[in-house]
């Protein structure tokens, strides 16, 4: 009776050996690497750049034991600290010849040391949480209300277009709060510009007002609409908080949306919290400028003497160009900007949206200067460079400016992402900051595995002397829950935190309830008189209701809290939750394997080891058959 | 080995009305230095600052504060933090500073006056993350309320399940009130301990209320008060032994765990020792109280327990 059929010893075997290969690699540590990867995005990171990277290491004498390349770069493994900190010096010297221009980041990391067949199984360490490893940790809130203003600023100049182009007289376009409201002398001019705008912005939601002697038309923007702009600009926040936090050089940067309008940042490493929330808070700008073509001047500007109000910058291509220093028009302006193709040539272009006042500027900029150049220049980090210089063919009103020519279609996507990325698209503010030294990180873990290990090795004495064979058992199989629950964590990436680790040593405490129910309802059929193995198959049956229902209402709460947990409570959660899980089945399933090996086979069991046996000397305290 | 060597079932039941005394006044208790004292929220629930800075000697507290009170901050806390060269640095919420820089000041403030700090740690929350961290706290309270009690109702009775809960909500305002009465720092560690306390000491109920329904089913003859007290005679061995298993690991986090396990650990042991209490010594009489009988559960399930008469039970 207390045997198991093969496939379920089968199942168990498997399970462990599956919990031992995942858990396996948090055995091996890290080990020291470089990381390479692009700074730029316009640079792509591929083979080349890890023969490359190979080459480098290998003219310079560096010794490396492993190069990889994946999504975040080419990873450069080294033997020791010494050995990482000249090998990044040498690769930063290589790939970024000029430090105030760097193409690429190259940083330090930490790559798990666990042999290569491991990983190509994807079994990979526990994801440290920042309260372990140490680094920063920011809570950005973007200020939607700043997109639509600025999106409603931006159409009212269109709305200005718009009437224009109609011979339709308005009495003023303006902006209040969050809503456009155009005023008309007369109802027919009114409704004639109703129908206009209805048909160019169908973004806008109009209403008529009659307000005295005005006739007003009141537009809103439409709920989707305002969705639309909410979600862009947090996608755009994203990118440019991405191409922002490359300059930092950090490993493994985590740059995620939370909700609808929050944008959490996570930098691992990273000790010096002012540069980065320097960095996150800059404005990368985007100018126009016009460029200087008489001629002469710029031979002259090489050779040193540049004319008065000019300076030299170098094109894309790399060809020196003469640009005004008077800006004409500051990123600032700019809504948007979007890869695509131009309507007559079909050549690949970038579509740049400017706001009102932007647009005004452009067209009266263009009419005064057709037929010359103008450059349109991304400064970063106080140095310029030109991005493209076309020419102007013609006066350009409407704010909506299309770039083209001598561009690839992935050169038009990547200028239009620099351009997007120059600026923020709505602001942000820092809403929560977490900053945890490295030092406090590792003395965390290693506080934290004291705690489970004490807390593990006393309740196994302890079961051990209480129940003697069945509480080895219970020792085992609380650790193969341990060893479940480690790889189970390892496998699915969750980030570990303390508070995680905290919940291990409670799930741990907390399961090794099942086993005593087990153990106790065992003792309990022998004390009755049941014979050994009647009393082991009544144990197990009937503590399992019990086992399930104590652990279900513990689910529910570990479930509450990851719903509505967030930062440490979630990592609690998130362990909680799995470590229920693992524990039903290791302390019903594998400890009766376990039992079911050590006892089930032996016909005659006279004697279990489960400690001492108590009999009250009195029949029984009640009896069943009263 | 073994604790509990129980001739008779210990009739509970008959002290009923002084365990729930009890209970009421602990809880009493609770609630006034709850009402009276009220929790110290931390930094994540109230918004503002918090710095950690560790110094190689002993710090001392009082250069700090002067520091801080040239550099122009005020309503700020100083205090140790686990060690003696460890220093915990609170600062309010305050709506014209630059709060985000809050903690580059402090430091720079700190090298001035008592130089040799490192920082170890800065928390920054913003207010409205407080506020919202707050109102998730008391969702995910009601959260666990409600399903726990949709839960034994299926699988128990309506009876079971309100007296577990309210068992079980007495333990977590006991636990509030010792963070009020001793103005321990309710941290949203803590807050996940006491809704994982929630959880845990329902089980308690859980397994005394499965006793109360198996020997209902199997027992004829005895009275309500005496199958109650069958049931937490029964199932007191596992119950100590378990807690005490838990309460071993609890234990090891409050030792090993440093600071930051500390109030987790310590909300956790108040839990443990009055979720033993509740669910015995509350709930059961709770139960009694409101009605429970055995025809509540012959009626549901009469086949299975004509073929369970045979069985002997203790």
């Amino acid at each position: 009776m207390n045997r198991y059929p093969l496939w379920k010893y089968i199942t168990v075997a498997i399970a462990l050996v599956l919990g031992f290969i995942y858990t396996l690699p948090n055995f091996f540590g890290e080990s020291p690497a470089v990381q390479v990867s692009s700074a730029k995005a316009t640079i792509k990171v591929d083979a080349k750049t890890q023969s490359r990277v190979e080459e480098t290491l290998k003219a310079a004498g560096v010794e490396h034991t492993g190069i990889q390349l994946d999504t975040n770069g080419v990873k450069t493994r080294l033997k020791d600290t010494d050995t990482q900190l000249k090998a990044k010096d040498i690769l930063e010297k290589a790939f970024n010849p000029d430090p105030a221009d760097p193409q690429y980041v190259v940083a330090l990391n930490l790559l798990s040391a666990s042999p290569q067949w491991l990983t190509s199984l994807h079994a990979l360490p526990m994801y440290l949480g920042l309260d372990l490893r140490g680094g920063v940790h920011f809570l950005l809130q973007v200020d939607m209300k700043g997109a639509l203003t600025k999106r409603l600023d931006s159409m009212s100049a269109d709305l200005r277009t718009v009437m224009r182009d109609k011979n339709l007289r308005h009495a003023g376009i303006n902006r209040e709060g969050e809503r456009l409201v155009v005023k008309f002398r007369d109802a027919e001019t009114r409704d004639k510009a109703r129908n206009a705008i209805t048909d160019s912005q169908p973004d806008l939601l109009l209403n008529e007002v009659a307000d005295g002697t005005d006739f007003k038309l009141v537009a809103t923007l439409k709920p989707e609409a305002q969705k639309k702009i909410g979600e862009f600009a947090l996608k755009q926040n994203v990118t440019t908080l991405h191409n922002r936090i490359n300059e930092l050089g950090v490993a493994e940067p985590v740059i995620q949306q939370q909700g609808a309008d929050r944008i959490v940042v996570q930098l691992p490493g990273v000790q010096d919290t002012a540069k980065a929330k320097d960095i996150l808070g800059r404005t990368a700008t985007l100018e126009i400028r016009l460029v200087d073509d008489s001629p002469g001047a710029l031979e002259a500007a090489i050779s040193g003497s540049a004319p008065f109000g000019t300076e030299v910058y170098t094109e894309r291509g790399g060809q020196p160009l003469l640009v005004k220093k008077q800006v004409v028009l500051t990123g600032d302006r700019l809504t948007d900007a979007q890869p695509g193709f131009d309507g007559q040539t079909h050549e690949p272009a970038v579509h740049l949206t400017l706001d009102a006042a932007g647009a005004r500027i452009f067209k009266d900029v263009t009419r005064e200067n057709v037929n010359k150049r103008m450059a349109i220049l991304l400064i970063e980090k106080g140095k310029g460079e030109v991005v493209t210089a076309p020419v102007i063919r013609t006066e350009i009103g409407g704010g909506r400016v299309q770039i083209s020519g001598r561009m690839t279609t992935s050169e038009a996507n990547d200028t239009a992402l620099l351009l997007r990325a120059g600026s923020l698209a709505a602001p942000m503010d820092i809403i929560e900051e977490r900053t945890i030294g490295p030092s406090l990180g590792a003395e965390n873990i290693q506080k934290g595995f004291n705690s489970t290990m004490w807390g593990f090795a006393a309740i196994a004495v302890f079961m051990i002397l209480y129940y003697q064979m069945f509480g080895v058992v219970s020792v085992l199989a609380l650790a193969a829950n341990l060893l479940f629950l480690v790889a189970l964590l390892s496998l699915l990436q969750a980030t570990l935190t303390l508070p995680g680790i905290a919940a291990i040593a409670l799930t741990l405490g907390m399961a090794i309830d099942a086993n005593v129910l087990i153990n106790e309802r065992v003792r309990e059929e022998l004390r009755a008189g049941m014979p050994p193995q009647a009393a082991i198959s009544e144990g197990y049956e009937r503590a399992f209701g019990t086992i399930l229902d104590s652990n279900i209402t513990t689910l529910i709460a570990g479930l509450a809290l990851l719903i509505f947990g967030s930062g440490p409570v979630r990592g609690f959660a998130v362990v909680h939750c799995l470590g229920i899980m693992t524990s039903i089945f290791s302390s019903v399933v594998v400890s009766r394997a376990l039992v079911n090996l050590i006892y089930g086979r032996q016909k005659k069991l006279t004697k279990v080891a489960i400690g001492q046996i108590w009999k009250p000397g009195t029949a029984s305290a009640v009896n069943g058959k009263k | 080995m073994e604790f509990f060597r129980i001739k008779k079932d210990i009739p509970f039941m008959r002290h009923a009305l002084v365990f729930n005394v009890i209970s009421l006044v602990t809880f009493l208790l609770a609630v006034f230095f709850l009402a009276t004292k009220g929790l110290h929220l931390s930094v994540e629930f109230t918004g503002g600052t918090l710095v950690e800075v560790k110094y190689q000697q002993a710090a001392d507290l009082e250069k700090i504060r002067g520091a801080l009170g040239k550099a122009g901050f005020s309503d700020y806390q100083v205090q140790n933090f686990g060690s003696s060269q460890d220093v915990m640095i609170r600062l309010p919420l305050k709506g014209d500073q630059n709060t985000a820089k809050l903690g580059e000041t402090v430091m720079q403030s700190l090298e001035a006056e008592a130089p040799g700090a490192a920082l170890s740690r800065v928390e920054f929350v913003g207010p409205q993350v407080g506020k919202e961290l707050a109102e998730n706290g008391a969702m995910a309270l009601l959260l666990v309320i409600l399903g726990i009690v949709i839960y034994l109702a299926f699988r128990f009775e309506w009876r079971f399940a309100v007296s577990a809960i309210i068992a079980n909500l007495h333990d977590v305002i006991i636990i509030l009130g010792f963070f009020a009465a001793f103005q321990w720092e309710f941290s949203l560690s803590v807050l996940a301990a006491v809704l994982a306390v929630l959880g845990y000491s329902v089980n308690e109920s859980v397994v005394v209320f499965d006793r109360v329904r198996e020997t209902f089913k199997k027992v004829r003859g005895m009275s309500t008060p005496q199958i109650l007290d069958h049931a937490i005679t029964s199932t007191i061995s596992r119950t100590i032994i378990t807690h005490g298993s838990t309460q071993m690991m609890v234990l090891s986090m409050l030792i090993f765990g440093g600071e930051t396990l500390y109030y987790f650990s310590l909300a956790l042991t108040i839990g443990i020792c009055f979720g033993i209490y509740s669910s015995v010594l509350v709930a059961s009489p709770l139960v009694m109280w409101l009605g429970v009988s055995r025809e509540q559960f012959i009626k549901q399930k009469k086949v299975i327990e004509g073929a369970n008469e045979e069985g002997a039970v203790v």
